[in-house]
């Protein structure tokens, strides 16, 4: 159901890899809120508050997302997320969401099948808001379930990967340009080039290179990769291929190296968190 | 030493010149092949070629796949190797490790993973191709290129 998942397009995700929780159970998600929102209220008061002076009232609420998920061997996504209301006005005035973060885990079977039983396998961690807040609700689920956090990086090859494989999609309007940033390395002061692809002009490319479709070979994005670079040295004289590949941006979602992401077509959430639960899981294994 | 890296290439070749060693060596840099054809009758026989490709540059692996074309067969019975750098850091991958083995493969190579950026591994790494390039240039007795070629391709198969 495109319009319950709709609140996660359009937004900055940082991504994360989270190795299995223990002895976690969607049945006490109302219990977790309260454990967490009690333990946010104790950091505040240890003066690791996050903002000084403001007084915040901060709810908490964890939340189950059935629709996200792979295979019915995966659990379903879990949301958190903190709102807050200033003390002040304190009935009247309106729950400012103020952070966000969800675990999920979409054809995750490798990792779950090979788990002892008490753990729950949502690899993935996707936290939109203060860092700090994500430092303090991450600290919460590590000691409560002993799990380990990690931020999860995308390499340059696996980001052509994405733009290959965003690029064979349909997109029901006129899609946004094909964007590739590249940083050039060596240099005294940063240089970022960007390279921007005319949306048909890219799907026309990988349509050529692609044989079978639904099936994507490390070949067939090589040379789709391959050709935008010739293309480019052509006019420029410059060699794409000896510099890094840290963002790409389609009309299906945009990602970068640092590992953040941001999803643009609810058709495709799905499918780019199949291929985000596997980097994640290659990080854990 | 063959590579697009003129820095890295730079370093280890003053890495190999420090080491202690009893005969004279001659190292020539270059960027890619063939190499100009002008000074071939000036040329030293060349004992060894190292080609260097560095994972976070897919363009470095093309530079070197381009100048393997122009390499003599005769060169693939133990006096060709390979020296990977940037293996250290996963994320900054350019290039997909299974190019990499396939190149040994086909070409019947070793191929030594080095993180040349690092002093200690240049140091380690100019030791172990001096020792081939004894063995290459015929100076130990009983060892043939070929058969110590053969020797590390077994031994990297374990």
């Amino acid at each position: 159901d495109p319009q319950r998942t709709a609140f996660l397009l359009r937004k900055q995700w940082t991504l994360y890899s989270v190795t299995p929780l223990y002895r976690f159970s969607d049945a006490r998600l109302r219990d977790y809120a309260r454990l967490l929102s009690a333990f946010i209220a104790a950091e505040k008061q240890k003066g690791l508050a996050v903002e000084v002076g403001v007084e915040l009232d901060i709810k908490v609420s964890v939340s189950s997302l059935p629709d996200l998920k792979g295979s019915d061997q995966d659990q379903a996504a879990i949301l958190v997320q903190l709102s807050s209301r200033s003390a002040a006005s304190s009935k009247n005035s309106e729950e400012k969401l103020i952070w966000s973060g969800w675990f999920c885990c979409v054809s995750g079977d490798d990792l779950s099948e090979n788990v002892p039983e008490d753990f729950t396998c949502l690899p993935l961690f996707l936290a939109n808001g203060g860092e700090s807040y994500t430092s303090i609700v991450g600290s919460w689920f590590q000691k409560t379930f002993d799990c380990c956090f990690r931020r999860l990086a995308i390499s340059p090859l696996n980001l052509s990967w994405m733009a290959a494989m965003w690029t064979g999609c349909k997109v029901d309007k006129t899609a946004s340009a094909m964007e590739l940033v590249f940083s050039v390395p060596c240099l005294p002061q940063p240089l970022n080039i960007s390279y921007a692809i005319h949306p048909e002009d890219a799907k026309a490319l990988w349509d050529t290179v692609q044989k079978t479709p639904g099936e994507i070979t490390q070949e067939e994005v090589d040379v789709f990769m391959d050709c935008l670079y010739s293309h480019f040295h052509r006019h420029f004289k410059i060699h794409l291929s000896a510099t890094k590949l840290v963002k790409v941006s389609t009309a299906i979602a945009s990602a970068h190296c640092d590992g953040i992401i941001k999803f643009l077509q609810s058709q495709y959430l799905t499918g780019v968190l199949m291929l985000l639960t596997e980097l994640a899981i290659s990080q854990i294994q | 030493l063959v590579g697009s890296d003129e820095g890295l290439q730079q370093k280890l070749a003053e890495a190999i010149l420090r080491e202690k060693k009893d005969f004279k060596i001659s190292i020539h840099l270059a960027t890619s092949l063939p190499l100009p054809s002008e000074r071939d009758h000036l040329r030293p026989r060349i004992d060894l070629i190292a080609f260097m490709i560095d994972i976070k540059s897919k363009y470095s692996l093309k530079n070197v796949e381009a100048s393997l074309a122009h390499v003599d067969a005769s060169f693939f019975l133990g006096k060709v190797c390979f020296l990977v750098t940037g293996v250290g850091r996963v994320n900054y991958c350019s290039v997909e490790m299974n190019a990499i083995w396939k190149l040994g493969e086909v070409y019947c190579s070793p191929v030594l993973f080095c993180e040349l950026e690092l002093e200690g591994i240049r140091v380690a790494t100019a030791q172990r191709l001096l020792r081939m390039l004894q063995i290459c240039a015929g100076h130990i007795p009983g060892v043939s290129a070929l058969s110590f070629g053969s020797l590390m391709r077994n031994s990297a198969d374990d």
